[in-house]
C-alpha cells in the first residue's frame, strides 16, 4: 500500500492538552520531533496521555472544547487541516466497525475522502488483500471475530493511504489468537508501508520488530526517554518499569506460593449447561467443576468458548439449565444447599464477590467512597465498620486520593483497582474475576497479581477467567480448559 | 440476542429490488389514503391489493405471519374496545347480549378500524422489510437528499442495538453481585429499573461517542461533500411503484365513493 504515500513529519513544541472540566493536564510540555518515515513505539504509564496525543495528531480534537498550549504540527500544519494525511486505528474493534458489510466499511472512508465512485472498489479489494481478509466484500461485519474485525478496521485505515499511521493498542482487546493474527498482518503491512508510524502498545516484546525508535512520555509531562529500542531498554529499564511501562523479557516477579492451608470445597458445578435466549448453541455445555478455598482456579480457552459465562455460573449470577451449581458447607455457612443462583442478592454478596470484565458495568454510585460503602451496607454491616473497611481498601489499592471522585472519570488502571475493591468490600470467601488484567499497564498488573496472591494465600478462593498466559501462570494453582467455540 | 427477528426477503424479488426511497414514498401515499378514509371498504380494498402483492415482495409468508400475528391481535383488540365502549351505538342493534347492545353501524366502523390498522401495518412492513438498511441509507442520501451525517449516523447506531440487550443482562448481574436486588418491594423494583436504564444509557452514549470518533478518524465530515460507492437510481420500475400506489389509493377511494360507503376523515 506504499503507492503514492509520502510519509508525514510530526512536530510538538511545548504542547499540552487539558480535557474540559479537569484541573490536571492530560499532556504537558511535550517537545518531540518525529521525522518522515520513522517508526515510533510510544510508551507511558496508564493515564500518561498517549491516546490523547494520538487523537490530537489525527485532528480529532475540537480546540473550542479543550484547552491547549504550544504547537502540534503534522507536515507543518495544524492536524485538523492535515486530516487527509493521518489514519488512526483504535483498540476496540466493536466500536470502530461502521457498516454492515466488510467492503462497505472500507468504502466508507474512501467516500468521505471524495474518491470518485469507480475508483473506490479497486482500492477496497486491494485493502482487503493487504490484510489477508479471508472473506469477500459482502461478508457481514457482525459475523467477524474480534481479530477479523480489527484487520478490517486496519484495512479501512490503510485504504486511505495515510502519511502518518497511528495504532492505539491495536491488539489490547483481542484474545491471544486474535492478537497474534493481527500482529502478523501488521508486520507484513508495515514492511511495505512507506508511512510514518506511531504505535502505542503495552506489550513491548512483540512490537520491537515493527519499530526503530522508542519514545516514553511521562505522566506529569514531557518525555521520559527517547532513542533506539536497545538504548532505551538498556539504560532506562528500571525507571521505565517503575513508571508502569512493560519491558521486554521482564514481567513483574511472581510472588512465591506460600504453604497452602487445608482447602475446603466452596462451589460444586455438575453438568452445568447454559444457553443464552435466542441462541442456537450452548454457551457452556456440561461442565463439572469444583472451586476450593485457598486456591486459584484459572478458566482458560479461546474466544467464544464460554469462559465468562462459566464464571457467571460459578458466581451465582446465571442459572444453569440443565445442571447445577451449588455451594459446599464452607461457603453456604448457614444457608441451605439450594443452587447459588437462587440465593437472595445480599446473601450472595456476602459470600461471593464478582469483578466484571468491564469495570464500568459494576459502578452504581457517584463517588469512589460510596462505591465501597454500598456492598457492606446492603449486607447489613453497620456504618462505622463499613467506613473503616472502605478506608482500609482505599489505602490498600492506592485510591485514597480519589475517594470523592466519580468512578467513571478514573483511568483504566484506577477503574480496575476500584472494581476489585468493591468486590472485596463485603469480605466474600470466593472472588470471581473476568479478565482482571485486560488492558492494564505493568504496574497495575503486578499489583493485581500480588493482591490476589495474598488473598489466595490467606484462604480465599479465586476463580478467574484470563487470556493472559503470564498471569495465569503466575497465579493459578489449577486451570480449567474450555474447548473451542461451539 | 436480537431484539427483533429479522425477516429476510428473497433479494431477487421485484419489490426487494426497488429503490428504498421509492418504496417509502409509495407507502406514504397509501398511508395518506388510509388515514383520510374512515370506512372499511377503502381499507379492505387496499389491504386486498397489498396481500395480492405479497408474492412480489419475496417475504416468506411463514416469517411474515410469525411476526405480524401480534399486529393482527392488537388491531382486533383495539377495534373491539372501540366498538364496545363507543360514545353511542349507531344504527339498528346488531348484537344484544344482556345489557350489551352493539349498533350495526358502530360494528362496521369497528371492522373498518381494524382493517385500516392492518393495511397501515402491512404497507409499512412491505416498504421497510424488503429494503437493506445500507441501501436505504444510500437512497435516502442520494434520492431523498437527507444529510449523510444523519443517515449514516443512524445506520451505524442501529448496528449497536443488539449489543444493548447483552449490556442490560450484564448490568442486572453486576447489581446482583453487589447485593442490590429489588426483593418484593415494587417501589424498589421501579427505582432499580430506572437506575439500570440510566446505566444502560450512559454505556450506550460512551459507546456511541467512541463510534463517532472512529467515523471521524475515517474522514467522516472532514470534507463538505462525499462520493458514493453504491449508486442508487430511480428506474422506471421505481416510478412504477409510486404511480401504482397512487392508482391503488385513487381506485380504492373511488370504488368506495361509488358504492356510497366512503367516509372522509374531515367533513
Amino acid at each position: 500500500m506504499a503507492d503514492g504515500t509520502r510519509p508525514a513529519r510530526i512536530e510538538a513544541r511545548g504542547w499540552g492538552l487539558r480535557h474540559p472540566g479537569r484541573r490536571e493536564w492530560a499532556v504537558r510540555g511535550l517537545d518531540l520531533t518525529i521525522d518522515a518515515g520513522e517508526r515510533v513505539l510510544l510508551l507511558g504509564a496508564s493515564g500518561a496521555g498517549k491516546s490523547t496525543l494520538l487523537t490530537a495528531l489525527a485532528g480529532l480534537v475540537d480546540p473550542s472544547v479543550v484547552d491547549t498550549e504550544g504547537d502540534l504540527l503534522v507536515d507543518g500544519r495544524d492536524p485538523r487541516e492535515a486530516r487527509d494525511r493521518t489514519g488512526l486505528l483504535f483498540q476496540d474493534p466493536e466500536s470502530q466497525i461502521i457498516m454492515g458489510r466488510a467492503g462497505d466499511d472500507i468504502a466508507f472512508g474512501l467516500e468521505n475522502r471524495c474518491v470518485p465512485g469507480d475508483g473506490i472498489w479497486p482500492r477496497v479489494d486491494a485493502a482487503l488483500a493487504a490484510v489477508d481478509f479471508p472473506y469477500g466484500r459482502d461478508r457481514p461485519t457482525h459475523a467477524l471475530s474480534g481479530g477479523e474485525q480489527q484487520r478490517l478496521a486496519l484495512a479501512g485505515t490503510l485504504a486511505l493511504r495515510p502519511g502518518l499511521l497511528m495504532l492505539d493498542e491495536p491488539t489490547a482487546n483481542l484474545d491471544p489468537d486474535g492478537a497474534t493474527e493481527v500482529r502478523a498482518v501488521l508486520a507484513r503491512v508495515l514492511e511495505r508501508l512507506g508511512a510514518t508510524l506511531v504505535l502505542v502498545e503495552h506489550r513491548v516484546d512483540e512490537s520491537l520488530p515493527l519499530i526503530d525508535r522508542v519514545v516514553v512520555i511521562a505522566g506529569g509531562g514531557g518525555v521520559l526517554a527517547d532513542g533506539s529500542p536497545r538504548d532505551v531498554f538498556r539504560d532506562d529499564a528500571g525507571r521505565l518499569a517503575g513508571a508502569g511501562v512493560w519491558i521486554p523479557d521482564r514481567p513483574p516477579a511472581a510472588p512465591p506460593r506460600r504453604d497452602r492451608p487445608a482447602t475446603e470445597t466452596l462451589v460444586i458445578a455438575e453438568h452445568a449447561t447454559f444457553r443464552y435466549p435466542g441462541a442456537t448453541v450452548d454457551a457452556v455445555s456440561n461442565v463439572d467443576l469444583t472451586v476450593r478455598s485457598a486456591e486459584a482456579l484459572g478458566i482458560v480457552g479461546p474466544n467464544g468458548s464460554g469462559k465468562s459465562t462459566l464464571a457467571m455460573l460459578v458466581a451465582g449470577l446465571l442459572r444453569p439449565r440443565p445442571g447445577s451449581v451449588i455451594s459446599g458447607e464452607a461457603l453456604a455457612a448457614g444457608r441451605g444447599h439450594e443452587p447459588i443462583a437462587r440465593w437472595p442478592a445480599r446473601d450472595l454478596a456476602r459470600r461471593v464477590g464478582t469483578v466484571f470484565g468491564d469495570p464500568e458495568h459494576q459502578f452504581l454510585t457517584a463517588s469512589v467512597r460510596e462505591e465501597l460503602l454500598l456492598g457492606p451496607r446492603r449486607i447489613g454491616v453497620d456504618d462505622a465498620n463499613a467506613r473503616r473497611r472502605a478506608d482500609d481498601l482505599l489505602a490498600r489499592l492506592r485510591l485514597s486520593h480519589l475517594a470523592e471522585a466519580n468512578p467513571f472519570t478514573l483511568s483504566g488502571g484506577e477503574k480496575r483497582r476500584l472494581s476489585v475493591a468493591t468486590a472485596l468490600a463485603t469480605a466474600p470467601r470466593l472472588l470471581v474475576l473476568d479478565e482482571p488484567t485486560f488492558g492494564q499497564d505493568r504496574r497495575t498488573w503486578g499489583e493485581l497479581l500480588h493482591l490476589l496472591a495474598a488473598l489466595r494465600d490467606g484462604g480465599r478462593a479465586l476463580c478467574f477467567v484470563s487470556h493472559d498466559r503470564a498471569f495465569v501462570q503466575a497465579l493459578a494453582d489449577r486451570t480449567f480448559q474450555l474447548g473451542a467455540a461451539r | 440476542m436480537r431484539l427483533v427477528t429479522p425477516i429476510i426477503p428473497d433479494p431477487g424479488a421485484p419489490l426487494a429490488r426497488a429503490n428504498p426511497v421509492a418504496k417509502l414514498v409509495a407507502a406514504l401515499i397509501l398511508l395518506i389514503a388510509l388515514f383520510a378514509s374512515l370506512d372499511g371498504v377503502t381499507a379492505a380494498l387496499v389491504l386486498a391489493a397489498l396481500v395480492a402483492l405479497l408474492p412480489a415482495s419475496g417475504i416468506p409468508v411463514g416469517a411474515l405471519l410469525g411476526r405480524a400475528w401480534l399486529v393482527g391481535v392488537v388491531a382486533v383488540a383495539i377495534a373491539i374496545v372501540n366498538v364496545v365502549f363507543a360514545a353511542e351505538q349507531l344504527g339498528p342493534p346488531a348484537i344484544a347480549i344482556g345489557a350489551l347492545r352493539i349498533g350495526s353501524e358502530t360494528l362496521l366502523n369497528g371492522a373498518g378500524l381494524a382493517l385500516r390498522l392492518l393495511a397501515i401495518a402491512l404497507a409499512s412492513l412491505l416498504a421497510t422489510a424488503t429494503s437493506d438498511p445500507t441501501e436505504t441509507a444510500d437512497a435516502l442520501v442520494q434520492q431523498g437528499r437527507i444529510s449523510p451525517r444523519f443517515a449514516f449516523g443512524v445506520l451505524a447506531a442501529l448496528r449497536l442495538l443488539p449489543l444493548l440487550a447483552r449490556e442490560w443482562q450484564t448490568i442486572r448481574m453486576a447489581r446482583r453481585a453487589r447485593g442490590v436486588e429489588p426483593g418484593r418491594s415494587p417501589i424498589a423494583a421501579v427505582r432499580l429499573f430506572f437506575g439500570g436504564m440510566l446505566a444502560l444509557l450512559v454505556g450506550a452514549i460512551r459507546r456511541a461517542s467512541r463510534l463517532a470518533l472512529a467515523m471521524e478518524a475515517r474522514g467522516f465530515g472532514a470534507m463538505p461533500s462525499r462520493t458514493v460507492a453504491r449508486p442508487q437510481r430511480m428506474r422506471i420500475a421505481d416510478w412504477g411503484w409510486i404511480v401504482g400506489a397512487l392508482l391503488m389509493s385513487v381506485a380504492a377511494v373511488g370504488i368506495s365513493i361509488s358504492l356510497g360507503t366512503w367516509r372522509p376523515l374531515i367533513g
